[in-house]
């Protein structure tokens, strides 16, 4: 490689004057557009949060010069204390906590068992299935969205509760509506499909000469070794379950059940508080933010991972 | 695979060889497979397969969200409805636009930001983060604060006009007509290229360093580069940019419902089947959206087949 660059250089000389005496400023003008960007994508966010500490005339008082992105003048928490009177905000952080956290818990099992079934044991139709499987990431949600609303008010539910079962239809309304249709996911069992395949299966065989079953192989072999994918799963699974708008806004009406985002068109219907919306957005953004700050790698590499899915 | 080797050939009778207990181990490996993706396969049954079928089935029928009678079977009644429908023609029009216009800039956009943040540079890392914070961020507070600042003396008509020196004078995004769907679109885009930036890096990141260096050797310029390895180097990921980016856009939902503007074919869906409960005719709708995403899909599968 040297001698080639050294064969090469006299006849890129005057190219290579000329290059030299320029990456100084090419590189500041390169910092200069990167940052630029960074305004662009940071300047909506940053008046949003600027504005939720602000009286609402403040707000718009602001809004031509460069204070509307700072924290300057009449500074305080009262939109926020004001959004809790507006809307049952603690009661929505809450849903929207438990639906998350159920989603992602019960579906990380649900999926990487699934997955573990097809990618290490060998079974009559484990193929079709795989096939099957893959095939539905092709369809999006919205599809059939709404004939699901229309089946989910038609499926069965049975109640134990002092000592006797009861028997009722129709879903709307309801947590599990939430949560149920989202726990199985073709996607993420895809990802801990290929993410099992790169594990050794002599490691299955050993467990299994020192006599361990194939659920024990899961729980102790396999799992513990499958720490990217679960993250990477989870992680797909966290956004879309905290962010989700279309669906609880068609089938849940009861106040006590809605989640954060449904929350958000209460602001729309009375006469529009700016201000606390503005500290509402901030509240339902920040635990995803947090979050995305503290884990941004795994995050973006989640992400990209869904890349390979094409 | 090891096990399907070790079988021997049919008709070993003796009942103690290695074969027949691995037989036995293999039925009981099958029961234990089946038991442990059956819960995800049931619920993917009852909330995948049976809904998508009921697509299709419900399409022919009458059938209403809340109804004392039973749906009976209508056979295309709701489709010469959804011909004749305005608007319906209209939302296939409004999505339509919306993705014609934001596909090619969305991924041209993030194309540009994905190069900027693979270059070998101090705090690249910082960059890649903060321009995918909008993508965390729910597409429903998005479009509740771009609606704020859309308003006619909101924070994107006082930048326009500080930052051209009161050249500039905006308008009422949201409320003129011609503007409203730019306005969604650049808000749109605005929200989700850090998506498909972070898909193009990990493209990016597969082509090799050493061909880079050949072409810098041979006397390439940057251009050159990109032209004949970086661009032919992306094939692969192209395609799956463009497709979903091009599902996402004809999926447009959230914004509409927020923004108070236009309609979209999803939005129109939920109108009728949510709204006016009318889930036939909403599944009719929902068919059509369904048929252009098959459409995408298989553009994506005759383009990828071509390189193999």
């Amino acid at each position: 490689m040297t001698t080639l660059d050294q064969a090469q250089a006299p006849t890129r000389a005057a190219p290579a004057t000329e290059r030299t005496r320029r990456p100084g400023l090419r590189r500041a003008g390169g910092y200069l557009v990167r940052i630029l960007l960074v305004v662009f994508f940071a300047f909506p966010l940053v008046f949003m949060f600027m504005s939720s500490l602000k009286p609402d005339d403040q707000i718009f008082a602001d809004l031509s010069s460069i204070k509307a992105f700072l924290p300057v003048g009449d500074i305080s928490l009262s939109n926020y204390t004001g959004v809790f009177d507006t809307v049952p905000a603690a009661r929505f952080l809450v849903n929207s906590i438990a639906i998350t956290a159920v989603t992602v818990l019960v579906g990380l099992f649900v999926n990487s068992l699934a997955a573990f079934a097809l990618s290490r044991m060998t079974w009559r139709g484990s193929t079709v299935v795989l096939a099957a499987i893959i095939a539905t990431l092709v369809v999006p949600f919205e599809t059939f969205a709404l004939p699901l609303v229309w089946w989910v008010n038609k499926l069965p539910w049975v109640l134990f509760q002092d000592g006797q079962f009861f028997y009722s239809t129709g879903w709307l309304d309801t947590y599990r509506v939430q949560i149920f249709p989202f726990l199985a996911n073709a996607f993420s069992i895809y990802l801990f499909y290929s993410y099992f395949q790169s594990i050794p299966k002599t490691l299955d065989e050993a467990a299994r000469v020192d006599g361990a079953g194939w659920f024990r192989i899961y729980r102790s072999v396999v799992m513990p070794l499958a720490g990217p994918a679960i993250a990477t799963v989870a992680i797909l699974t966290f956004l879309p379950a905290w962010n989700s708008y279309l669906w609880p806004l068609m089938v849940v009406q009861t106040e006590n059940l809605r989640p954060v985002m449904v929350g958000v068109s209460y602001f729309l219907q009375q006469n529009v508080l700016w201000g606390q919306i503005m500290a509402y957005s901030t509240l339902i953004t920040i635990p995803v933010l947090v979050m995305f700050l503290a884990l941004q790698r795994q995050f973006i590499r989640s992400i990209a991972s869904a890349g390979v899915k094409g | 695979m090891a096990v399907t080797q070790e079988l021997p050939p049919k008709g070993g009778l003796r009942t103690d060889t290695p074969a027949t207990r691995k037989r036995a181990r293999r039925g009981r490996e099958g029961l234990t497979g089946a038991l442990m993706v059956s819960p995800a396969v049931l619920l993917l049954i009852v909330f995948f397969f049976v809904p998508v079928g009921l697509c299709f089935a419900l399409a022919f029928t009458n059938a209403r969200l809340i109804s004392p009678e039973p749906a009976r079977i209508i056979g295309f009644e709701n489709f010469s409805r959804l011909f004749s429908d305005p608007l319906f023609w209209k939302a296939l029009r409004n999505t339509l636009y919306f993705a014609v216009v934001v596909v090619p800039l969305q991924a041209g956009f993030a194309l540009l930001l994905a190069l900027l943040v693979n270059a070998k540079i101090r705090g690249v890392n910082i960059f890649r983060t903060l321009y995918f914070v909008p993508v965390v961020t729910s597409i429903v507070v998005v479009s509740i604060l771009w609606r704020f600042m859309y308003q006619p003396d909101g924070l994107v008509n006082n930048l326009l006009q500080t930052l051209s020196f009161n050249v500039v004078q905006g308008t009422d995004w949201l409320n003129n007509p011609t503007a409203a769907m730019p306005a969604i679109m650049f808000m749109s885009i605005w929200q989700a290229v850090g998506f498909h930036m972070v898909i193009w890096l990990s493209g990016l990141q597969t082509i090799p360093g050493e061909l880079y260096e050949a072409a810098e050797l041979d006397g390439a310029d940057k251009w050159q580069q990109f032209r004949y390895i970086t661009w032919p180097g992306l094939k692969a990921t192209r395609t799956f940019i463009l497709v979903t980016i091009t599902i996402a856009a004809l999926s447009l939902f959230s914004q509409i419902n927020i923004m108070d503007r236009t309609a979209t074919v999803v939005f129109q869906a939920v109108r009728v089947g949510y709204g006016q409960q009318e889930t036939a005719y909403a599944s009719t709708i929902s068919l059509v959206f369904f048929v252009l995403v098959l459409a995408v899909s298989l553009v994506q599968r005759y383009l990828t087949r071509e390189k193999g």
